[in-house]
């Protein structure tokens, strides 16, 4: 190369938008070629820095790329046609930006000059993703592609992370236009500026609260993993002695064997967790966002409690319930200036009324409540087959779930004790999320132990990918609890509807094992209890290809706790025949 | 109760559509909405009224401020504001209806602004109050068409919505 080291090189619109990526860090896109992208598809052919892996549907393509922001916390990147192409990436938006996870789309579109005419595959993606997006952006020239997959990653990382769409007319992606190309270090937006830090003020406020309670409680949610203040939160928690719950999303957060965690709230969540949040008289709610799921009746939630409430997002703040000490900001700034003014508080921990608290929450706690029974040894207990998972993984695989009741076992049987392990669609509840959300997390962490915890349904919905594990030898182990039922339907219809089982039974089910193989993997069958931990031992033992694990369940079992509907957080059922 | 809304946004493809969907999406009214450039052409002045209990139009604040175009806002009610609206009015005027028209007219200090034989178009300015009490006033008169720009702001004083 002769050119002057100031001289931008000459690249064309899908060269610009490739060679951005690559300058952006991104290693692997997830897509599916068509007409639209095409000529970002030879830019792709034509150099090695930035992988494509070709999934067997665009909704799959969205998952793995989400799994990978859940596991590492940079945004995951999408590359898919337009109009049946961006559509099928729609629930895969839709279901990252429920849960807040960063993500860059690259939609393709229609010659502009076509645009408005229903041209062949044309869809208007920048209306259809709107709502499910945090931002989006149409392509008008192609000289500002690398400023716009710029702002898209700072827009999708930054602040409240969400998914950002780019629409890319193909007259953008002209092989022979040429345009000089330069990536900007960083971006600046009049219009959006994340808040950096908390406000010291509010937070004196808070310590104040939080060191006068008899009654505490920390209530963590997904937030705290995607802010990164899992060290924050632990060393809190640890520094007051203070119980620990965590939201479906924020599982992990805090170590879920620490003698301070008492698992799981809301809808599923644990006894003793639903128990100590009704009873609070402050609760400490970091990055979470008081879901229906966790508050069951907002009119009747925790009556005795002051709300703290740090979130970055301000539109999460008393939305759902009034927060007493509201707090805006990135979650470790604040919990880490937290910590500084609680070492120079004049208040101390009242430990004499914090000793009668844990008391009493030990108390909850020997009571069990919702805990499955093992006595049974006939029959395949779901709740068990987790709890094995979870010994002979050490605690320590990267959990992809489906969504049903394997999700709710998945959350509320294995031990979480490091953030961004569990990895599930909290806020959408997409079926068929687990496998190619495993595929995400096995290709970027190939030494990892990835298992897809799933149902004979959710598998079905995305069982396609079986082929691209074949592709990209990622080596995932899939624990499907065949139950032959729609779980989680079949146990509302059994409390809700006389036990009439419309549409939940999965009839014609294939032959999972045999399945596996014909894509080239290996099948086991799992019927007994006996052979339950030697058979997942022997499983999870084989590391160089999928093991798609078949476990004939009891399909009799029910997700214990679930709240009563309409009722306080302590309204639970306990078993078919207990309730609080 | 009424609130009114004016937001600072960038004068861009789809802003517009980005805070109208919002409204949409979320189930929050909006009474009347406008949206114009403002001096500097990059930037567009969006007024919108709605109605709600303190905790929605808290919400719709917030929410609107995530809208990555939006740059400033302020809820004009919250303050003492000055509101403007634009109506323009067709109606018959024929006979005897024609002079009593141009009196109710002139009251209100409205404009007519067309004229035929048969009609008058009136243009009648002020708040959301006096505009709709002009309306009123014409009830004994054929009203042929309405349309009204909807609510404009800003505050009083030295305070302002700029960069």
């Amino acid at each position: 190369m002769t050119q002057a080291a100031h001289e931008p090189e000459m690249l064309s619109g899908g060269e610009m938008l490739i060679r951005s990526l690559k300058d952006q860090g991104v290693e692997f896109i997830y897509g599916y070629p068509g007409g639209a992208v095409l000529h970002i598809y030879d830019a792709i052919h034509n150099q090695s820095d930035v992988k494509h892996i070709l999934v067997r549907h665009e909704q799959a393509a969205t998952h793995m790329a989400d799994a990978y922001a859940r596991a590492s916390g940079k945004a995951g990147v999408v590359l898919v046609t337009s109009g049946p192409g961006a559509t099928n990436a729609i629930t895969g938006i839709a279901t990252a930006y429920m849960d807040s996870i960063p993500m860059v789309v690259i939609t393709g579109q229609v010659m502009s000059h076509l645009i408005g005419d229903d041209a062949f595959q044309e869809t208007d993606m920048m209306g259809l993703s709107r709502p499910i997006v945090k931002h989006n952006i149409s392509v008008r020239d192609p000289a500002d592609i690398p400023t716009i997959v710029k702002k898209a990653f700072y827009i999708a990382e930054s602040g409240r992370p969400g998914p950002v769409v780019i629409d890319i007319p193909k007259d953008m992606t002209m092989p022979n236009e040429k345009f000089p190309y330069e990536y900007p270090d960083r971006i600046k937006m009049r219009s959006y500026n994340p808040v950096k830090k908390g406000h010291s003020g509010q937070i004196r406020k808070a310590v104040n609260a939080l060191l006068q309670a008899k009654r505490p409680i920390i209530y963590s949610g997904g937030g705290v993993i995607l802010g990164k203040a899992s060290k924050e939160l632990t060393q809190l928690a640890h520094q007051l002695n203070y119980p620990v719950t965590n939201t479906l999303m924020g599982l992990g957060a805090f170590p879920g064997t620490d003698r301070q965690f008492i698992g799981m709230l809301g809808m599923h969540g644990a006894y003793e967790a639903n128990m100590t949040m009704h009873n609070a008289d402050l609760i400490l709610a970091i990055g979470a966002r008081f879901d229906d799921r966790v508050t069951n009746n907002p009119a009747k939630f925790c009556p005795d409690a002051t709300i703290i409430h740090i979130d970055i997002d301000p539109a999460s703040i008393s939305k759902i319930i009034q927060a007493d000490i509201p707090i805006v900001g990135p979650v470790k700034p604040v919990l880490k200036e937290m910590l500084e003014q609680i070492e120079q508080s004049k208040l101390k921990v009242d430990n004499e009324a914090l000793g009668l608290w844990w008391e009493q929450i030990d108390e909850w706690r020997q009571r069990h409540g919702g805990r499955y029974r093992s006595d049974d040894s006939e029959k395949m207990k779901p709740q068990h087959v987790i709890e094995t998972l979870c010994k002979v993984t050490n605690g320590d695989a990267y959990i992809c779930s489906d969504v049903g009741q394997h999700q709710m076992f998945a959350a509320q049987y294995y031990k979480y004790n490091k953030p961004n392990r569990w990895i599930n669609s909290g806020g959408l509840g997409t079926m068929g999320f687990g496998l190619p959300a495993a595929m995400g997390v096995q290709l970027n962490y190939p030494d990892a132990a990835v298992v897809c915890v799933t149902g004979e349904g959710s598998i079905q919905m995305n069982i396609q990918e079986l082929a691209t594990c074949k592709q990209y030898q990622l080596p995932v182990k899939v624990l499907c609890l065949n139950n032959g039922y729609l779980g989680m339907v079949r146990q509302w219809q059994d409390m809700n509807y006389e036990s009439r089982y419309s549409n939940s039974y999965v009839d014609s089910l294939p032959d999972f094992v045999a399945l596996a193989e014909a894509y080239g993997h290996a099948g086991i069958r799992i019927e007994s209890p006996d052979e339950l931990e030697a058979k997942l031992t022997e499983a999870m033992a084989i590391t160089d290809k999928v093991v798609f694990i078949d476990v004939q369940i009891d399909p009799d079992e029910h997700v214990y706790p679930m709240q009563v509907p309409g009722g306080c957080m302590a309204d639970m059922f306990l078993s078919k025949t207990e309730r609080t | 109760m009424r609130h009114i809304i004016s937001v600072l946004m960038e004068n861009e493809a789809g802003a517009l559509a980005r805070v109208v969907g919002l409204f949409a999406q979320r189930g929050y009214n909006i009474e009347s909405l406008n949206v114009a450039p403002t001096d500097d052409q990059t930037l567009s002045r969006l007024t919108l009224v709605t109605k709600g209990e303190d905790r929605v139009v808290e919400q719709i604040t917030k929410h609107l401020n995530k809208l990555i175009e939006v740059v400033k806002l302020v809820d004009l009610t919250e303050g003492s504001h000055i509101e403007r609206e634009l109506m323009m009015v067709k109606v018959r005027a024929t006979g005897a209806q024609r002079e009593e028209v141009k009196r109710t007219c002139d009251i209100f200090r409205g404009q007519i602004i067309d004229v035929t034989p048969t009609t008058y178009t009136i243009q009648v300015t002020g708040n959301e109050e006096k505009v709709n009490a002009f309306m009123d006033a014409l009830s004994g008169a054929t009203i042929m068409e309405v349309v009204r720009t909807g609510v404009s702001g800003l505050a009083r004083g030295d305070k302002t919505l700029s960069l």
